[in-house]
């Protein structure tokens, strides 16, 4: 436009000039958030690892913790180790039956209403806080009977619960009706037509979401800081006591002043951080290779 | 014809003659339907304990509790107000920061982004969501602390210090630090539901308003957003039922000052789900313990009506674009 072009034009091509940096400045800002959103879980797992693998060695693993150590006496964390491992492992035995039943139950048998009732529970059931889940279970089991690793377990398992289900659930949607339908047609029962047919066809995606389902729980301290957390330093496996295990252990230590506690919290969040990456990470990426797997054999 | 014996049946069924046909026709409905039961009552007997835990104090302080401050166990007088004034500040202030974020982040992912930097940048940032509360509240205590006390709190101090929120820094972390600390852990969850909400819009509506002649952020000005407002306010709501009932990482960095109602975000306070983290196990009366149990009662009728809310809204939008969501 030259000098001489009409004042409103002039004014239409201001507006656009305004328009178009309000445009430019905020894509800038969502350019820059993604980085953001990126860069703080780079810090965080970065001065994990950095403060934790150094810190990092066998002893961490095998010993258990000294009490009152004096100068650098070598000890570990394996009492948390083995707790962990006790605790989960039940937590995954208890949930994983029930959790594949509601969703068969959800996705096979129910009703609408029902299955609409039943994913509102479950939905209900992923909303309430850990912490609200562990005092639960201190009612339900630790008063009277005491802290074991069977509490510690179940306060874990009605974590876990609502994940495998809906996991289950989604894999069960995710098998293509003209299977059913062929084996219903086959004169096979319903029942055998779900646990020989269905079933199967679902349960690459049921590990991976039972293994999400291990990541999520692995590292929650709320639910056990009343069921299971008041123990001894030896590595003990036997859940009917209460057992230490590793994110217990690491809130403990982090909240005594003491570099050489901290240190040894730095290095178990390592192990922590590094088990439950690797572990939701692969889930997902096996989940969604069946996923495709299965979208395919679906067309 | 020739396969129908005489009773006219077919000859050939496998599997309609045995017992165990009819027996798994109703045992597996049964024992599944069963375990559909066991998740229902669950959410039953969690309501149910927590409400008898908290029975003695409910009876003693009744709805009083909500609005005393205090927490006494000398003399057996306990309120939880300034915990509900500290999860209220400590939670609100994580929204107001981590929404804005997470949105920013979800419009990236799902406008700008170059297509083969989407996945990886959506997996890297719903990751997040998987670092255990703990390893947070031990970076956030030990790392991210310092560094706010040392270098952010000094500067808004002595910049916006008018402003009652940026007092002077306490000694240690505090609920600014908490916030911050809260702020990642819901920012995967808005922005992984954003994203989805975000890619649900219809094409056609976008391709409309750009064809119309309008820049792209008047475009998700326009259509975008209005068209996800319902999915996006229930996913700040889902951010603030998370932020509300976390517990442990929030424990390990506000410091756990009771009985304080201050607006300075830089001194130390308390929560009510770090507060149960923090005292259950040295409760010293029945009293006290059933205080505490109330506390939790708080929080659980709090995070159902936000789940109830939040999720019915989610669905109801997911239900109208075609979505599946987690």
């Amino acid at each position: 436009m030259s000098a001489a072009a009409p004042a409103v034009f002039r004014r239409a091509n201001d507006r656009l000039a305004r328009r178009r940096v309000v445009n430019h400045a905020l894509e800038l800002v969502a350019w820059l958030a993604a980085p953001v959103g990126v860069g703080i879980l780079g810090l965080v797992v970065w001065s994990v690892a950095k403060r934790g693998a150094s810190q990092l060695n066998l002893d961490l693993l095998t010993k258990p913790p000294v009490p009152f150590a004096i100068g650098t006496v070598r000890q570990g964390l394996a009492n948390a180790f083995a707790g962990s491992l006790v605790i989960v492992g039940l937590a995954t035995a208890m949930t994983l039956p029930v959790g594949i039943l509601v969703a068969v139950y959800v996705n096979e048998f129910a009703r609408r209403p029902v299955r609409n009732g039943l994913g509102l529970a479950l939905d209900v059931l992923t909303g309430i806080p850990a912490i609200v889940i562990g005092i639960f279970v201190f009612g339900l089991v630790v008063v009277g009977r005491g802290q074991s690793g069977y509490a510690g377990a179940f306060a874990l398992a009605v974590l876990m619960l609502p994940y495998v289900a809906r996991a289950t659930i989604e894999v069960l949607a995710l098998v293509p009706d003209s299977l059913r339908e062929a084996s219903l047609g086959l004169g096979v029962p319903r029942w055998r037509t779900t646990v020989g047919i269905v079933l199967p066809q679902t349960i690459g995606g049921i590990v991976t979401g039972g293994v999400l389902a291990v990541a999520r729980v692995a590292g929650e301290t709320a639910p056990l800081l009343f069921t299971s957390s008041i123990v001894g330093n030896q590595i003990a496996w036997n859940p009917a006591h209460a057992l230490q295990t590793v994110p217990v252990a690491i809130f403990e230590l982090s909240e005594q002043g003491d570099p050489a506690d901290t240190a040894r919290a730095w290095a178990a969040a390592f192990v922590l951080l590094v088990f439950i990456l690797v572990t939701s990470l692969g889930a997902r990426w096996l989940a969604n290779r069946s996923r495709r797997k299965l979208g395919r054999a679906a067309r | 014809m020739s396969t129908l014996d005489a009773t006219g049946a077919p000859a050939h069924r496998p599997f309609a003659g045995r017992r165990g046909a009819r027996v798994g026709d109703v045992v597996l409905p049964g024992m599944s339907g069963l375990a559909a039961l066991v998740a229902v009552v669950l959410i039953g007997l969690i309501a149910y304990k927590v409400a008898a835990g908290s029975r003695l104090a409910l009876s003693t302080f009744g709805l009083g509790f909500l609005s005393h401050v205090g927490w006494d166990p000398v003399h057996g007088r306990f309120g939880g107000a300034s915990f509900l004034f500290g999860t209220a500040v400590t939670s609100v202030g994580a929204l107001i920061l981590a929404t804005p974020l997470a949105l920013a982040i979800a419009l990236f992912l799902t406008e700008l982004a170059p297509r083969w930097l989407r996945a990886p940048v959506t997996a890297l940032v719903e990751t997040l969501a998987a670092i255990p509360s703990v390893v947070i509240g031990l970076w956030g205590i030990i790392v991210l602390g310092p560094v706010l006390r040392d270098h952010v709190m000094p500067g808004l101090h002595s910049a916006l210090g008018f402003i009652p929120l940026f007092g002077p820094a306490g000694p240690g972390p505090g609920v600014f630090t908490a916030i911050v600390v809260l702020t990642i852990m819901i920012l995967p969850i808005v922005s992984s539901i954003a994203r989805e909400l975000f890619l649900g819009v219809p094409p056609e509506l976008k391709e409309a308003a750009l064809g119309l002649g309008t820049t792209r952020w008047e475009m998700v000005r326009g259509v975008v957003l209005p068209y996800t407002r319902g999915g996006i306010a229930a996913a700040v709501i889902l951010g603030l039922g998370r932020a509300v009932g976390e517990a442990i990482a929030v424990a390990q960095v506000i410091g756990g000052v009771d009985n304080l109602v201050s607006w300075n975000l830089f001194a130390g306070g308390n929560t009510l789900a770090a507060k149960i983290a923090l005292e259950f196990q040295s409760s010293t009366s029945d009293l006290e313990t059933s205080s505490l149990f109330y506390l939790a009662l708080i929080l659980l009728v709090f995070s159902l009506v936000v789940n109830v809310v939040a999720r019915s809204v989610v669905r109801r939008v997911a239900r109208r674009q075609g979505l599946v969501l987690r």
